[in-house]
């Protein structure tokens, strides 16, 4: 390992929401113990159990989110239908009580959850796609190429995303969810672009991949077979902060009355909850749900993340290092602090 | 005062992963007091494990499972390692065990200046100590190992190769150690800075009086610097003799494997041992 | 090139696409803005024809000069300072409006921002340094309050500490019955008694980055060989810490700071809507709500400026805290 230079341009991890682990995957774990006879590798079951709890927690808030999205609707009334039983509390029939003009909360946060999703996902998978454009074909490729996309990525980069998104959407008159999709995905691909291309840099001087080179294999057929690959792990990740991301975006953006028109989402339930007073009114019922459901699909979403994470680099675990230790204290009865003594 | 600096007897180190693996077993050294003691091996023998064990520099799952390291110290006293307390242990360390480390690249704090690394280790060891007189101290350092005073104020990625590492070896005579423990000072270097390099180390033990605990997998350069060579195969030391008597008449199979994997060129055994400024060519396979 | 150097073409360069992009929405983007715009001025006075030539500069239109004759022009004028003229508060020009609305969010995101980075990057040393410790196993918690968005965040405190329990005021930015704005100590004292709550909100939804990403820079850095020399050095714990490991695990975050600070001002804005405090997010979108265009690519351009350089003297102070950048120049 020689001078590991950070371009303080590079933004080392540059995830999203700067909750990623810098130099992920771009370096092996070493250790400084010279001799450490200790490592053998892990089977991948023994793998997956020990990831479990972040990652199976993680997946089944998802799961359970996604149901409510996907099933949810067909199973609440109309949530548009008004009563003439404004701003009452939860009870049996309205388990999360209503609106002001006493719409069911529930029945729209079923039809908030699915919009709210979809927009995720389908920005999401854009910006998966720009940023794989503009981070992994641009490196590849290199020279100018490589130069000019880098470029404009950290152009994008350092212009705030959401004062673009408001400024963009209020020339949009009327704006479907997809428009609304497209609009987030173009100001959101930038940071994952990057850690895409510092990923990639460091794929692309790998010997296995200067051989397929010299084999005179294609570029195309190296950038998918070789390194897109290679790069799954990032990608989910990337992925997976697209999303929040972009659910996030979205709840803002709606929040402000900006949302795409005629949707339900999280975001424009909590516009429509501001506009009601439901805050100074004390309509409780009214803004907590969506936000609780936004924070743990975030958390959740979040938590996967982190179990890809320690997949691509065993050196953040932090629970089993924790066993390691009791165990050995148990057992020993050393200290951890200066060498370990029995 | 007792010849001997350091006695390490039935020392076990073993790594508690799932299925232990014992890294160093039933280690009896004695080192004596000016010696330069080789440590040979292949990698992943423990060799290393049984340096940094003598300096407690461990870390979980390591554990030293059972034995005890000594170190007679110069005034008279028996300091057992193995029973100091944490504030006792960063007093010893340094000021009676210093390391020189392989790959000075990274042993090096890449963000401070040389200079600051050095002081660090008298505002540490030495509190009375001025200003002034710290900043004399490494300068003083820096010249003796022939970096020169002017790079107090350098950044390791300024400096060479060897440079850095003779910054480290500055850094180890600080507190003039009576134990310096060298783990692949050499490895990275290219020939003639290795040569440079090890050189300097045998002319300082002699001004200092030092003992040296010499790591690393090139077994004819330590025959060339040690006194005593010791040969490490799966965590015991298979063979512990002059370097004279291993050269000549190694017991060990292993010992002898080891001494006809190096190559020379003339094809006589023994030409291969670097004698100073003609036989540069085969230094180069072991480097 | 300088390290300097480079810095500075990179931002002039950015600078340069921002400029651009405000130049393109609104001509681009379906809608007539000035037309809109001239309608609403039209119903406040008569329109000069000179007053309608700036608007057109700045959003394009109907003018026959090709594109990029008005890109020439239009870049001229924002030189000059010529940002236009707001309909929601005419006649006062755009650069008025910003400049009474500016000193509040760069105070308040401002502060907030710094104390987020300190305790975030305080608390991820400590987690990274002792691995396993209660603070260490806290971290997902703490990234849970990244995922909560900004506004809800501001919303639920403003319920709490506002609506049930009044110990922080619902709305504004100082108390204008008892106070006037100016350095005055009544003043100063009610403004921070109203930006305390938003500032929370700020805090408490981005410190978490922070702390993640210390927190594992920590965890790789300990693993340098530099670190195994300290110990072997005898070093006090809390040297090693803070003059070793955590001096070098904190230049990705500083070098990172570009990408945080966006999502910050980005949370901010929003945020300021929840609290109707008076900073420059409000502004946006009460610019947005009146379709005043020229406000708002005003209000754009600067927030624009401001990140970008806010990011240029933290990218020097970068070169000052890495050594290694300094080499290369």
């Amino acid at each position: 390992m020689t001078d590991r230079r950070i371009d303080p341009l590079a933004g080392v991890d540059g995830s999203g929401a700067s909750m990623t682990v810098p130099r992920r995957g771009v370096e092996p774990a070493t250790s400084n113990l010279a001799a450490q006879p200790g490592r053998r590798p892990r089977g991948l079951g023994e793998r997956v159990r020990g990831l479990s709890p972040k990652l199976v927690i993680g997946l089944a808030l998802i799961l359970v989110i996604v149901l409510f999205g996907v099933i949810g609707p067909f199973l609440v009334g109309d949530p548009l239908d008004i009563r003439d039983i404004g701003r009452t509390p939860p009870s049996g029939e309205f388990p999360l009580g209503t609106t002001q003009t006493g719409q069911d909360v529930l029945a729209q946060l079923a039809y908030a959850t699915r919009g709210s999703l979809l927009i995720g996902l389908v920005v999401g998978v854009l910006a998966l796609l720009l940023s794989v454009l503009f981070g992994v074909i641009g490196s590849y490729i290199g020279g100018w190429l490589d130069e000019s996309f880098s470029l404009f990525t950290n152009v994008m980069l350092v212009i705030p995303g959401l004062p673009l998104v408001i400024v963009i959407s209020s020339y949009v008159a009327e704006k479907s969810i997809w428009v609304l999709a497209v609009v987030l995905a173009i100001t959101s691909w930038a940071a994952s672009a990057r850690v895409l291309r510092s990923v990639t840099l460091s794929l692309r001087n790998r010997d296995y991949v200067a051989a397929a080179r010299v084999a005179g294999e294609k570029s195309w057929r190296i950038i998918g077979v070789e390194i897109l690959p290679n790069l799954v792990p990032v990608l989910a990740a990337q992925f997976v902060l697209a999303v929040i991301a972009a659910i996030l975006g979205e709840a803002g953006l709606s929040y402000l009355g900006l949302g795409a028109s005629g949707t339900f989402t999280w975001g424009t339930m909590l516009f429509q909850a501001q506009n009601g007073f439901a805050l100074t009114l004390g309509a409780w019922w009214w803004f907590i749900p969506p936000g609780v459901l936004i924070a743990v699909l975030g958390g959740a979403l979040s938590l996967v993340n982190f179990a890809i994470d320690e997949v691509v680099d065993p050196k953040l675990r932090t629970a089993k290092l924790h066993r390691d230790k009791k165990r050995i204290k148990r057992r020993l009865g050393g200290t951890a602090e200066g060498g370990v003594i029995a | 005062m007792n010849d001997v600096l350091l006695s390490v007897t039935d020392y076990n180190i073993v790594y508690e992963v799932e299925q232990p693996v014992h890294a160093v077993r039933d280690v009896n050294l004695e080192l004596a007091r000016g010696e330069i003691l080789g440590l040979a091996g292949e990698s992943g023998c423990g060799k290393t494990t049984l340096a940094y064990g003598i300096n407690r520099l461990l870390k979980p799952p390591a554990v030293i499972t059972s034995g005890s390291a000594v170190l007679h110290d110069r005034d008279g006293t028996d300091i057992d390692v193995n029973a100091l307390t944490s504030a006792q242990l960063r007093r010893y360390r340094w000021d009676k065990v210093s390391m020189v480390f392989q790959g000075a690249m990274n042993a090096l704090n890449p963000v401070a200046a040389i200079g600051d690394q050095i002081d660090d280790i008298f505002t540490t060891h030495r509190p009375g100590m001025k200003r002034a007189e710290r900043r004399e101290e490494s300068a003083a350092l820096l010249d003796l190992i022939g970096v020169g005073r002017d790079r107090l104020k350098s950044y390791p990625h300024e400096l060479s190769g060897g440079m850095r590492q003779r910054v480290m070896i500055a850094m180890a005579l600080a507190l003039k150690p009576q134990l310096m423990i060298m783990d692949e000072p050499t490895t990275a270097l290219d020939v003639l800075v290795q040569r440079d390099i090890l050189q300097e180390i045998s002319e300082l033990r002699r001004t200092f009086g030092f003992s040296v605990v010499f790591i690393t997998h090139d077994l004819p350069l330590l025959l060339e610097i040690s006194d005593r060579i010791a040969v490490m195969l799966q965590g015991g030391i298979v063979e512990l003799d002059s370097a004279d008597r291993i050269y000549r008449h190694a017991q060990h199979p292993y010992t002898q494997r080891l001494l006809e994997s190096f190559p020379s060129l003339t094809g006589e055994r023994g030409a291969f041992v670097r004698s100073g400024d003609g036989s540069q060519s085969n230094g180069g396979s072991a480097a | 090139m300088s390290y300097l150097g480079r810095k500075l073409a990179f931002y002039l360069v950015a600078l340069w696409g921002a400029l651009t992009i405000n130049f393109l929405l609104p001509r681009l983007l379906p809608g007539d803005p000035v037309e809109i715009l001239i309608q609403k001025l039209a119903a406040r006075g008569p329109v000069t024809p000179e007053l309608r030539d700036s608007i057109a500069l700045l959003l394009g239109g109907d003018s026959d000069a090709p594109l990029i004759v008005q890109y020439a022009d239009y870049l001229r004028g924002i030189v000059t300072g010529d940002l236009g003229v707001s309909i929601t508060y005419y006649p006062q020009p755009v650069l008025e409006i910003i400049g009474q609305a500016l000193p509040w969010t760069v105070s308040l995101i401002g502060i907030a921002t710094v104390l987020a980075f300190l305790v975030g990057i305080g608390l991820g040393m400590l987690a990274g340094w002792k691995r396993g410790s209660w603070l260490d196993n806290l971290v997902p918690v703490t990234t849970m309050f990244q995922a909560v968005p900004y506004f809800w965040l501001a919303l639920l405190l403003l319920y709490l500490f506002a609506v049930v329990s009044s110990v922080f005021p619902v709305s504004g930015g100082y108390d204008y019955v008892y106070a006037s704005v100016g350095w005055n100590w009544d003043f100063i004292q009610s403004a921070v008694y109203y930006g305390t709550l938003p500032a929370i909100t700020i805090v408490v939804s981005s410190f978490g980055g922070w702390l993640l990403g210390m927190r594992n820079m920590m965890v790789s850095t300990l693993s340098e060989d530099y670190i195994v020399t300290a110990e072997a050095k005898g070093l006090r714990p809390t040297r090693i810490m803070m003059r070793y490991a955590a001096r070098n695990a904190i230049l990705p975050s500083v070098a990172g700071f570009a990408i945080s600070l966006g999502f910050v001002v980005s949370g901010s804005i929003v945020t300021e809507q929840v609290f109707s405090y008076p900073g420059i997010g409000s502004t946006l979108l009460q610019a947005v709500n009146n379709s005043d265009y020229a406000l708002m690519q005003g209000v754009f351009l600067v927030i624009t400026v401001a990140v970008l350089g806010a990011n240029l003297i933290v990218d020097l102070l970068y070169g000052l805290v890495d050594p290694r950048t300094r080499a290369r120049s």
